[in-house]
């Protein structure tokens, strides 16, 4: 056997379960790994050492008794700061809550804590989930474990890295225009957005409620499965989730019809100027694959997606501006001290609490929300909204699934896009369009360009995870892109 | 679309943050660069488009109003900058008439 670390969520399962690891070796080793690689990465912002070999010994405890009921029992795993975490702080990124300490568990991690997973810790995000770099944590930025100059993506960067790196079996993101996809694409992991509404995002603090939603970084896609199966429902603290049954997605890997006879459509608009020749080669040599394996491939169109980002940035900030108003320094969070009233309360402790990047956004959301401007900006977005999911509906008449790049680009250097946050937006031009759309979408590591992963994106009309994830599963057999180690860490 | 340093003084008032004096100025750059790459959404004839707020197709949730268990006063304090006999402590809101 070859490394603890380098296991799978699905291999640590069934060597849990015939009991020939226990889940205390298995989370040493990793607790092992966290402490030798953390201080290049830095992809956990709060370790919880204690904790997890306590979840641990208890795993073993329920494991003597035979087989887990619960998959994720014993299985050690990472979460974005952005979960709330009972007993753990959960800072978001953010200098606003850094001794944060909730007194209770989201819906996702209430689940995973009574299924018996183990919790190694609280990764590393951009500020509120706001970036596509992790640079605008309030902490300092996470590393690439493939290139230690260059950035994980973002925001879920800390658990993509810690997933590459082996610090984890898998870990939890959020994905609110690419933020699970676009870091697995530059870690060379594999990242599920779900459909929206098919997890809870109750304990997901929140940055665009409509789009935001939990999804997994795993090692491949089989985990990716395993994972969206352990955290999707419905949920009575969340009114936008369905109320339609979980079905076994690790099943479909192998029921679903895979990529023989799938109507694959390819977006003309994704190739146009705006991505990288390396990264378009390799995503197109990943397209020609599928077509070996059978699938037939067509060009299509989804002409509004190039107006996505302004869409985008005009919808999440706006929302975010709403969202982000709890901060006031009373109930909780920073308080910023010298104020004669509440108002100057409220201004200086925001101004205190909050980065430059969460700052332009409550500012960009207040102005397209603001009298005199709501129908141009924030209306006019919505209507256009509306327009970037019908040219995905009418795209699904033809095509079973939409195959491109996740990413224009591999990942860049840390400090790239500082001083240009326009040029850092329109890095999720792919990813973007599948939030607003509210459609499943998975990252898949699809080759190298100059050593750095490419990701291909597999995007699937509204609650066919199952036909995504089997696709998925069927390109990952055939190829073994993911099985390569991350090269700036040791080995 | 070019902001001026006073709509920066505006929004930044509307939105409660205590802007320094250079990130009002970095603010209207940045914010004004952001809306000029905005105005291309304009190009898109949307009139007979209806808005998308949410993509559920779910309307209305209702569910059973039942009582469940709660955060005890203390739970709800834990976190509070400042508290006092059970209440959160804040300076004046109200002024003297």
């Amino acid at each position: 056997m070859d490394k603890l670390t380098d296991l799978t969520l699905h291999e640590a399962r069934r060597l849990l379960d015939a009991g020939e690891i226990r889940s205390v070796e298995l989370t040493e080793a990793f607790l092992n790994r966290i402490r030798a690689v953390e201080p290049r990465l830095h992809a956990f912002l709060t370790p919880t050492p204690e904790m997890a070999m306590e979840q641990a010994r208890a795993a073993d405890e329920q494991l003597r008794k035979g087989p887990a009921e619960n998959p994720m029992l014993g299985l050690p795993i990472a979460l974005k700061d952005i979960l709330s975490t009972e007993g753990t702080r959960t800072t978001c990124g953010s200098k606003f809550l850094e001794n944060y300490i909730p007194p209770w568990d989201g819906t996702v991690v209430a689940k995973l804590r009574k299924g018996g997973a183990v919790f190694l810790g609280k990764t590393n995000t951009d500020e509120f989930a706001m970036g596509s770099s992790t640079e605008n944590s309030a902490y300092g930025p996470t590393r690439n474990p493939w290139d230690l100059n260059r950035v994980p993506g973002g925001s879920s960067g800390g658990s993509a890295a810690a997933v590459a790196a082996d610090e984890c079996l898998a870990a939890l993101g959020t994905d609110t225009g690419g933020s699970v996809r676009q870091p697995a694409a530059f870690c060379g992991v594999v990242g599920l957005k779900p459909t929206y509404g098919r997890v809870s995002r109750y304990g997901l603090v929140a940055f665009a409620s409509s789009l935001d939603q939990i999804g997994p970084l795993s090692k491949d896609v089989r985990d990716a499965a395993l994972f969206l199966e352990a955290i999707a429902g419905h949920d009575r603290n969340d009114s936008t989730t369905a109320p339609r049954p979980v079905p076994s997605y690790t099943a479909a890997l192998h029921e679903s019809r895979g990529v023989e006879g799938l109507r694959i459509g390819v977006p003309g608009e994704w190739f146009g100027g705006g991505v990288s020749p390396e990264v378009a080669e390799v995503v197109q040599a990943a397209i020609a694959r599928l077509e070996g394996m059978g699938a037939s491939i067509r060009e299509i169109h989804l002409p509004v997606s190039e107006h996505a980002i302004p869409i985008y940035y005009l919808i999440a900030p706006a929302e975010a501006s709403a969202n982000l108003a709890r901060y006031d320094g009373v109930r909780f969070g920073l308080r910023a001290g010298g104020a004669d009233d509440i108002w100057e309360l409220f201004a200086r402790s925001r101004e205190a609490g909050f980065g430059a990047e969460v700052k332009r956004r409550i500012m960009l959301g207040t102005y397209a929300l603001s009298a005199g401007y709501q129908d141009a900006y924030y209306k006019k977005a919505q209507s256009a909204r509306t327009l970037i999911k019908q040219s995905f509906d009418r795209a699904f008449e033809e095509v079973d699934l939409i195959v491109g790049p996740t990413t224009p680009s591999t990942a860049f250097r840390l400090g790239e896009h500082a001083n240009d946050p326009l040029a850092m937006y329109l890095e999720d031009i792919y990813t973007i369009p599948v939030n607003l759309a509210g459609l499943p979408a998975i990252s898949l590591p699809c080759g190298f360009a100059q050593g750095l992963p490419v990701g291909l994106q597999m995007i699937a009309p509204a609650w066919e995870e199952e036909r995504l994830l089997g696709a998925a599963y069927r390109y990952e057999q055939a190829t073994d892109w993911h099985t390569r180690a991350a090269s700036a860490v040791p080995t | 679309m070019s902001l001026t340093l006073k709509q920066v003084e505006e929004i930044a008032e509307l939105a409660r943050l205590d802007l320094s004096r250079g990130e009002k100025e970095r603010f209207r750059d940045q914010l004004s660069a952001i809306l000029d790459y905005a105005e291309r959404l304009q190009q898109l004839d949307t009139s007979d488009v209806p808005p998308t707020a949410q993509v559920t197709g779910l309307v209305g949730v209702m569910r059973e109003d039942v009582i469940t268990a709660s955060f005890t006063q203390d739970e709800a304090l834990a976190n509070a900058p400042q508290d006092q006999d059970g209440f959160f402590v804040v300076p004046t809101v109200l002024e003297e008439s």
